[in-house]
This record gives C-alpha cells, sequence and structure tokens, in this order.
C-alpha cells in the first residue's frame, strides 16, 4: 500500500511533464505575447464609405454598400520550420459599421518568428452544427440564419441601378456548409521572410490587411448585377465565394 | 417591486429533480446535454419561456400555442401553424418529443440543432414574428426572469445562449418511451399486444418500418410519400438546393400518432383513416416519389383496423398527463 503511494507520488509529475510537453509540442509553450491585426476596408483600392460612395465592379457597373461584415476564424500562424500554432476559440466578426470590429487583438501566442497566417473566410463546419454560441457567434448579430441553420460568412448589401430587385436591392449573404454548394474558403498568405511576424514579449506586431468588398463580384466569374443582385446561400453564393476565395483579403505590411 | 401578479411572482421549484431518461429499448441520443447542464432552475427557466407569449411580436402566441401538450406538442385540428397577426403559416407544427434522437428540426431539416430550433419559429413572420434581441430586451425588464436567469445560470445577465439553452432543457427532456408498444417491447410485467394489435405489427413491420423505423418510428430521412404529382411546397431541396429533394419532407416519428392529428407536412389528412386509404390507394406518380411507393402500401379493410390497432399501442399517456411538462 505504502510502496503504491509513494510510486503513485513519484509518477505524477513525471505525468504532468510529459502532458504539459505533449500539448504544446508544435511550438515551445513559452513564453507567450500577442499581435494584432488590422482590416482595412476598401473596393478597388478606393476607402469604402457606407451608403455615399458609389463604385463600380468588374463590369462597369455602380454600386453602392449599405452593410459589409464578415468572419475570419480558426487562425494558423506557421514558421519556416513548418510548425505550426492554430489560434483557439479564434472566431471574429469584422463590421465595417463597428470600426472597433476592425482591429483585433491575439493574446497569448507563443513567441516566434511566423512566416504564414491562414484563417477561415467564415465559419468552419462544426459550428455551423452546434448549440446556441455567445460572442461574435451569437445570433444577435444578424450573422446566423434561422431556417436553414447555419452562419452567414460575408455579408453584402447594397445597391445598384442595374439590380432587377426591388428597390435596386443588392443583397449578398454567402454562407452554407453542404456540398455542392460549401462555400467555408481559407485564406493563406506568405509572410516576407525577411520581415516576418516577430511575436515578442517586449513588442506587439501589426498586421495589416487590405480587404477589398468589390473581391466578390470578379476573380473566377464576373458578376453582372442585373443577372445575380440575390443570394442567400446555394449554387449563387458558390459563385461569389469562389471570387473572393483569393481577393478579398491582401497582406499590406507588418510593423514589428 | 410588488406589482407583478400572481402567477408570475415565482415558479414553484419542481418538486422531484428533473432528469434526462433514456428508455431500455433507445438508442443512444444525439444531444446529451454535455454543453448544456441540466438543472430544475434551468427546466423551469426553459418550460416559462416556453409558454410564455412575450416571445412573440404581438405578445399573442408562445411555442405552447402551437404545440400542445395534450396533442404531443403538436397543435390540435390545425393543418397548419397559426402565428401572429392571424397568419397562417405553410406547414404543421410538428409533435416535440424525442427530440434528443433528431438529427435535424422541421419538416425540411433546415435546422440542425436543438439549441437553435427556437429562433426558426421565433423569427419567422408566420410564427411569432420577432427577434430575438427584442425578447432578450423585454426579458431584462420583466420580473421574475433576471431572478431565474441568475437561478439558472448563476448571473443574471440574459444572453440569448441562455435562452435558447433552457428552452433546450425543457424540450430535450421531453420523451416519450412508456407506450403501450414501449412497455410490450421491454416485457414489462402483464403487458401483451391484443390479437388484432399484433396481427397490426406485424403488417406494420412488413409494409412501414423500412420508413417508420422501431424504436423511434422513423428513419430520419427526408422522402416524398406522393400526396401530390408536383408538390406545391418546395420542402427539403429549400434547404439543399438539390433538385432530387424537391417535394420530400422529414420521415415523422409516429409514436403517439393518435394524438398528433392533422397529418403529413400540410395538414391535410384529419384521421388515420384517411392516412391509410392514401398509402393505400392515393400515392401519386411525384417526380421525386419515394422507389418503395411505387405501389403504394396495398392494404384491405382488416389490415387497415389492424394497423391502426397497432398504431394507438404507441401513445404514451404517462407522457400526454406528465404535469411537470404543463403550463403551471
Amino acid at each position: 500500500m505504502k510502496t503504491s503511494q509513494y510510486l503513485l507520488a513519484l509518477l505524477c509529475p513525471i505525468i504532468l511533464l510529459s502532458s504539459c510537453k505533449k500539448s504544446d509540442d508544435e511550438i515551445t509553450a513559452n513564453p507567450k505575447s500577442s499581435f494584432t491585426i488590422e482590416f482595412e476596408h476598401q473596393v478597388n483600392g478606393a476607402v469604402l464609405a457606407l451608403n455615399t460612395t458609389t463604385y463600380k465592379n468588374a463590369k462597369g457597373e455602380d454600386f453602392k454598400i449599405n452593410v459589409f461584415k464578415y468572419y475570419v476564424s480558426n487562425i494558423r500562424l506557421s514558421k519556416a520550420d513548418g510548425t505550426a500554432y492554430l489560434v483557439p476559440e479564434s472566431y471574429y466578426l469584422i463590421d465595417e459599421s463597428k470600426s472597433e470590429s476592425k482591429f483585433i487583438t491575439i493574446n497569448k501566442v507563443p513567441t516566434g518568428d511566423y512566416t504564414k497566417i491562414e484563417y477561415t473566410i467564415g465559419v468552419d463546419y462544426a459550428l455551423n452544427f452546434a448549440g446556441a454560441q455567445t460572442g461574435a457567434l451569437d445570433p444577435i448579430n444578424g450573422m446566423f440564419w434561422t431556417w436553414n441553420s447555419g452562419y452567414i460568412f460575408v455579408k453584402l448589401e447594397g445597391t445598384s441601378p442595374q439590380s432587377t430587385a426591388a428597390n435596386n436591392a443588392l443583397t449578398f449573404h454567402i454562407g452554407g456548409v453542404i456540398d455542392p454548394n460549401n462555400t467555408i474558403r481559407t485564406f493563406s498568405t506568405e509572410i516576407n521572410a525577411a520581415n516576418p511576424l516577430r511575436v515578442r514579449t517586449d513588442a506587439k506586431p501589426d498586421v495589416h490587411f487590405i480587404v477589398n468588398a468589390a473581391s466578390l463580384f470578379t476573380g473566377k466569374t464576373d458578376i453582372s448585377f442585373s443577372a445575380l443582385n440575390f443570394t442567400m446561400g446555394g449554387a449563387n453564393s458558390v459563385i461569389v465565394a469562389d471570387n473572393y476565395t483569393k481577393g478579398l483579403f491582401r497582406l499590406d505590411h507588418i510593423h514589428n | 417591486m410588488y406589482a407583478c401578479s400572481k402567477n408570475e411572482k415565482a415558479i414553484a421549484p419542481e418538486a422531484t429533480t428533473i432528469s434526462f431518461e433514456i428508455p431500455a429499448n433507445f438508442p443512444v441520443p444525439t444531444y446529451n446535454f454535455d454543453d448544456n447542464k441540466l438543472t430544475n432552475a434551468g427546466f423551469a427557466l426553459g418550460k416559462k419561456l416556453f409558454y410564455d407569449a412575450r416571445l412573440s411580436a404581438d405578445n399573442s402566441v408562445s411555442c405552447g400555442s402551437c404545440h400542445q401538450q395534450f396533442a404531443a406538442f403538436a397543435n390540435l385540428d390545425h393543418k397548419v401553424s397559426h402565428g401572429v397577426n392571424n397568419c397562417q403559416g405553410k406547414r404543421n407544427a410538428p409533435p416535440l418529443f424525442n427530440l434528443a434522437w433528431q438529427k435535424a428540426f422541421f419538416w425540411d431539416g433546415g435546422v440542425k440543432n436543438i439549441e437553435t430550433s427556437p429562433l426558426n419559429a421565433i423569427t419567422d413572420a408566420c410564427e411569432m414574428g420577432t427577434d430575438i434581441e427584442r425578447i432578450i430586451t423585454s426579458l431584462k425588464g420583466t420580473a421574475p426572469y433576471p431572478d431565474l436567469f441568475k437561478q439558472a445560470f448563476g448571473s443574471d445577465e440574459i444572453t440569448s445562449q441562455k435562452i435558447l439553452k433552457s428552452i433546450a432543457q425543457f424540450t430535450a427532456v421531453l420523451v416519450s418511451g412508456n407506450s403501450k408498444y414501449d412497455k410490450v417491447m421491454r416485457k414489462e410485467n402483464g403487458f401483451n399486444f391484443s390479437s388484432v394489435e399484433l396481427a397490426g405489427y406485424n403488417l406494420f413491420k412488413e409494409k412501414c418500418a423500412s420508413c417508420h423505423a422501431e424504436p423511434l418510428f422513423t428513419d430520419f430521412s427526408y422522402r416524398s410519400n406522393g400526396l401530390d404529382v408536383v408538390s406545391a411546397d418546395e420542402g427539403r431541396s429549400t434547404i439543399t438546393g438539390v433538385n432530387t429533394d424537391f417535394g420530400t419532407f422529414r420521415v415523422p416519428t409516429l409514436r403517439n400518432i393518435e394524438y398528433t392529428g392533422p397529418y403529413m407536412h400540410d395538414g391535410r389528412f384529419y384521421s388515420l383513416d384517411e392516412v391509410l386509404e392514401h398509402y393505400n390507394s392515393g400515392v401519386k406518380a411525384a417526380g421525386n416519389l419515394d422507389s418503395r411507393l411505387k405501389n403504394g402500401v396495398p392494404l384491405n379493410a382488416s389490415e387497415k383496423e389492424q394497423i391502426k390497432a397497432f398504431l394507438k399501442t404507441l401513445t404514451d399517456n404517462e407522457f400526454l398527463k406528465n404535469t411537470l411538462y404543463n403550463e403551471s
């Protein structure tokens, strides 16, 4: 009895240590720090201004934007040696009408030099089937479909004289996770190894992305608003998602 | 502070501890409360919300308006649900029980989690016609709700997540597994099918059970049973966007079927006789008609009576009359 207790006491720290090591296998756990990401919203190089400014799509059609919001989730950072860190519970709703939402802070990131950043444009498959959520995923944010439950990944609403919908409306609600109309897309960008994302305890770098709202309407298929002005999931949402996969985000620079 | 009406004062704590019971003859449930700890206070709050018409735009319709316990939480005598502003919905309100085993909700399976199901009814213009944000605001200013949220979740902050999780504590606990059929299957003392019921059960296994699979009496698939040559309701294809799903609907459970009429997604049949006659002689050559129904389900008069006798063994009076579930 006594021997086994001693043995247990002896084993415990070993178990603790080894389990500790395992969970942080990818990158050594300590120390940790933070960095910020800024999402700067543009339309083909011009500043995005809701409701007022008229822009042109790739077909030369005029349009205005009233609502522009989207999810960024499952942020993953990689180092040059291939090791990666997945930011846990990383779900962010970026909304042009809420300026604070365009700056996000990622905390508790293991320090190091990261040369690649990836994230999901939208919300991963599992969370579209999960129970009631809170925070960025709270249905009060207006990004949850109640009749075909799941998240709207990217929402752009506006107007165009070319739109045949009532009040010339543009309604682009992109979402859906089931084939053949799965719209989950991943964005990935390499970071120049000469100026990697340097997460340090004494420095909090800023990553600056340019986000081009007009990318929904070009890239793979040029969209005319006379033909497509309304989508809430389904095949037309796939066309839009395939457009913005490459063009929605562009890494502009990093302040280390 | 003392102005609230008597029935608002408090919810009497449930005398018995609320628990989620899995009948011995049931499979493992899909929903298991792992992320939603079941408590008496959570259940009581969920039940109060379920029966509260303040969850609708004009305070006229509660969940319980269209989901009545005596109808196994379906809607007695209503072909389709009857929502705010006298609006008639397009589908029949389904019964609510054994939802913890269900993988998707509503006739088209559009909602994938029991917790998010109420949002569909809350926001539908023809059901409750409101939104969750308005409900949160209303509940914050309505005693005794902040206290009830505190009892259930440890803080009086009211969020959509707490509202939905508490309602799920009520709806997922609604388990119907004490019908005569269940007691016969579990070989409980003194329970045996009559000869007519047994003949009906054998016919049922032969002619119906491939879709209405035991023990939940559904295989959870989506099928067209040939109600119309061209369905007026797109059904499942509104969710999937797939043509072969046009006019298909979730195979409903047959438990408590004696009390859940009218039947079918649009409530077109008021009696089980009409339903059985549909399968016998009324199946139409719909585009996506289920292959098993190509020739209907031929049933003569005595066979129909036998099947009906069996179907009535699926009535669970203990569930229908359980006072834990009624509006208190």
